[in-house]
């Protein structure tokens, strides 16, 4: 698709032919993932956590499909039905706990799959689309993760509904109305649970949906790699099978081990042991938290405290809840115009010293920061981090960026992937 | 047009929060936190371990068979365990007519109908029925005990942080409040006067606000008689009672924890082999 050297689909037998002829499936899928789709020979580990994500929703769709024959979406019922998923079901405690830990696992490859995008310039030219889709594929995820963790109707699924629910009633005059309105009702229950089960359901279809456009888009150009010098002939890449599929085998490997380690010794440490109590609208729990994947953002809309106003005269513009709530979605929001706020040509942050400078001691520290902020009570040492720590999350993207590209003296580029790879120039053209 | 923009957000943005911090750190300074009582004399879970602790970890049968014994005498009085069935006690090493027995000699009958007139009436349980609670509903549970609520117990390792720890803790965790010093030597009275346990609570360092409406349930040596011949010390069935409920939160914790062993064998076989044919294809390719 990509390069003129790309390997050509030859069906072999009779059926191969009758087959391509008519419906050319086997063509599509090998010059997608197979010998037709030639990518660059020096991609290093990072690369292989695209596929890693595909492998994770995979097993998201099918622990979850088997955990809906099983469960019970009821307000009265759902707690007990997980459990008796848990006791009853024949292996249900595996399907189930691969399921809860699956979302983490999830978002632990998608989270490095991003870091990976934002350090190597995977965003840039010509490869914006991918970028977007990209973004749209975790947006699609937060919801998808949010929705699921309310299903089993513990203590931390309802009150977290109900605090994420309430970021809509920060929105002015409509605010009240549009929250009702996604709840089903003025609090969640059995309305809230049932649409929550039934979008759940569904959007991790629209991932797959946007997923396959992902890697359209990505095979349009072809694959970035850790240069970020694109190709420039057919020795600069290998074909993707055997090559990449024998090097995400290996990849998988290592990630199911640590996948299977937690799943199975350690279930519930990614979890809250408040969602093992039945939800109970009348007991708010001492520290409502989100899922650890979720904390960098919940801290952001923590950390909002004063409110935006005319001094000296107690108007008030932007009151500060609704300032955090439009600054947590503004801080996924942002990355969508990341492509145009790095106007660096140079794509790879090993070519960009003060990149990787404002990279490695500003960005990564201060998402480690939130995180961990994230899971904290309000008290003053963890608002103060957490602020710092947003402060120049949206500094780094939204001013720090757009200056760093204008004024940087990035470190000369290798002529070619493979004088990259081997030390030696390329020889002449043939 | 874009940079414009997304620079005079950043610098909204960064500018409030930084404006925050201030406001933070003023108030901070202004109206120092004054440290809660909880904060000073809430202590953390007492070291004890399991027969059941670490990834090859199993349950010790005796030390479950002990502990429902301790559940089944002195918790039993007010907690149920509605996740859990009698014949689920055959996993504790009862053979069927003992289940039987357990279920028919059970101190709480369970619901049911009289099947002559219809009226509401109990019956003994037998091995499907879940353990049942000793009231018939929670406005009954709180009447009877000072309007507190007797949580079910089926999850209660799962559900709070330290798991086993923690109800083995609590359970040997009060204290005579009068005089009552943390490590630091600080006495909680001198401290916090107006912290004292309300009556009809009682005080625990190791429950979360440190007043429980529960009281000691393990009041002696011998409060329980072991089968086995063990010493029921206040220590032993506190741990006894906490590997039990253990049990009763996770009953596939030994299933797991094999099928993850053969799991991570038969993964480590996998992704040596997927490293060999990884390097063998790669031979020829410098990367």
């Amino acid at each position: 698709m990509s390069f003129p050297w790309a390997q050509e689909y030859k069906p072999q037998g009779t059926v191969s032919k009758w087959v391509d002829e008519r419906l050319p499936l086997p063509r599509l899928v090998y010059n997608a993932v197979g010998a037709g789709y030639p990518v660059p020979r020096n991609l290093n580990y990072f690369w292989n956590f695209g596929v890693l994500a595909g492998v994770a929703l995979v097993i998201q769709i099918v622990t979850g499909i088997v955990l809906a024959m099983h469960y019970y979406a009821s307000v009265d019922g759902a707690f007990n039905s997980v459990e008796h998923i848990m006791r009853d079901v024949n292996s249900g405690w595996f399907v189930r706990y691969a399921h809860m830990n699956g979302a983490s696992f999830f978002f632990i490859v998608v989270y490095i799959h991003i870091f990976r995008g934002l350090f190597y310039g995977s965003y840039k030219a010509p490869r914006e689309m991918i970028w977007l889709l990209g973004v749209t594929i975790f947006l699609l995820m937060m919801a998808t993760a949010f929705m699921g963790y309310v299903l089993p109707w513990g203590q931390m699924s309802f009150w977290g509904a109900q605090v994420i629910t309430g970021f809509f009633s920060a929105i002015p005059l409509v605010g009240e109305p549009l929250r009702q309105l996604l709840l089903g009702g003025f609090a969640p229950d059995q309305a809230a649970l049932n649409r929550f089960f039934s979008l759940h359901y569904l959007l991790p279809f629209v991932i797959a949906g946007v997923i396959i456009l992902h890697i359209w888009a990505l095979h349009i150009p072809g694959s970035s790699n850790p240069t970020g010098v694109s190709v420039k002939g057919e020795q600069d890449t290998v074909p993707f099978h055997p090559y990449y599929t024998a090097k995400d085998g290996f990849g998988l490997g290592i990630f199911l081990i640590f996948f299977v380690a937690v799943t199975f010794f350690a279930p519930n440490m990614l979890g809250h042991p408040d969602n093992y109590i039945p939800a109970n609208p009348l007991s708010t729990p001492a520290h409502i938290v989100p899922e650890w994947y979720f904390l960098p953002f919940y801290a952001i809309l923590k950390a909002f405290t004063v409110d935006f106003g005319i001094p000296f005269t107690g108007i008030i513009i932007i009151p500060a809840k609704l300032m955090g709530v439009l600054a947590m979605f503004g801080s996924i929001l942002l990355l969508f115009f990341l492509p145009w706020l790095d106007t660096s040509p140079v794509r790879s942050g090993h070519y960009r010293p003060l990149f990787r400078k404002f990279f490695w001691y500003g960005l990564i520290p201060s998402l480690l920061v939130l995180t961990y902020c994230g899971g904290k009570p309000p008290y003053t040492q963890w608002v103060v981090l957490s602020q710092l720590a947003a402060a120049y999350y949206f500094a780094h993207f939204l001013i720090i960026l757009p200056i760093v590209s204008r004024i940087e003296r990035p470190l000369p580029l290798p002529n070619s992937i493979t004088e990259a790879v081997t030390g030696k120039p390329l020889p002449a053209a043939a | 047009m874009v940079r414009l923009i997304a620079f005079l957000v950043g610098l909204f943005f960064s500018g409030m929060l930084l404006l925050g911090l201030g406001d933070t750190v003023i108030t901070a300074i202004k109206e120092p936190a004054v440290p809660s009582v909880e904060a000073e004399f809430h202590e953390e879970t007492l070291p004890v371990t399991f027969a059941h602790d670490g990834p090859l970890g199993k349950y010790d049968r005796g030390q479950l068979q002990r502990g429902l014994k301790v559940y089944s005498e002195v918790c039993a009085a007010c907690h149920s365990l509605n996740l859990v069935s009698f014949r689920d006690f055959a996993a504790l090493g009862y053979s069927e007519e003992q289940v039987k027995a357990l279920a028919k000699a059970w101190k709480t009958e369970v619901p049911s109908i009289n099947p002559e007139t219809g009226e509401p009436a109990t019956r003994p349980a037998i091995p499907a029925d879940k353990i049942p609670s000793p009231f018939a509903n929670e406005v009954a549970a709180r009447a009877a005990n000072n309007n507190a609520l007797p949580p079910d117990l089926s999850l209660i390792t799962k559900a709070r942080e330290g798991g086993p720890a923690y109800v083995y803790s609590l359970l040997l965790g009060y204290r005579d409040q009068a005089g009552y010093k943390n490590e630091e030597g600080k006495e909680l009275l001198k401290e916090f006067p107006e912290a004292a346990t309300p009556a009809g609570l009682h005080f625990n360092p190791w429950f979360a606000n440190l007043n429980i409406a529960m009281a000691a349930p393990l009041t002696a040596d011998d409060q329980v008689t072991y089968d086995d011949g063990t010493k029921a010390t206040k220590k032993q069935m506190a741990e006894d009672v906490s590997a039990f409920l253990t049990w009763a939160a996770e009953p596939k914790m030994e299933n797991r924890k094999s099928a993850g062993w053969a799991a991570l064998g038969f993964l480590l076989v996998f992704t040596v082999l997927a490293w060999m044919s990884y390097k063998t294809i790669w031979a020829d390719k410098k990367h």
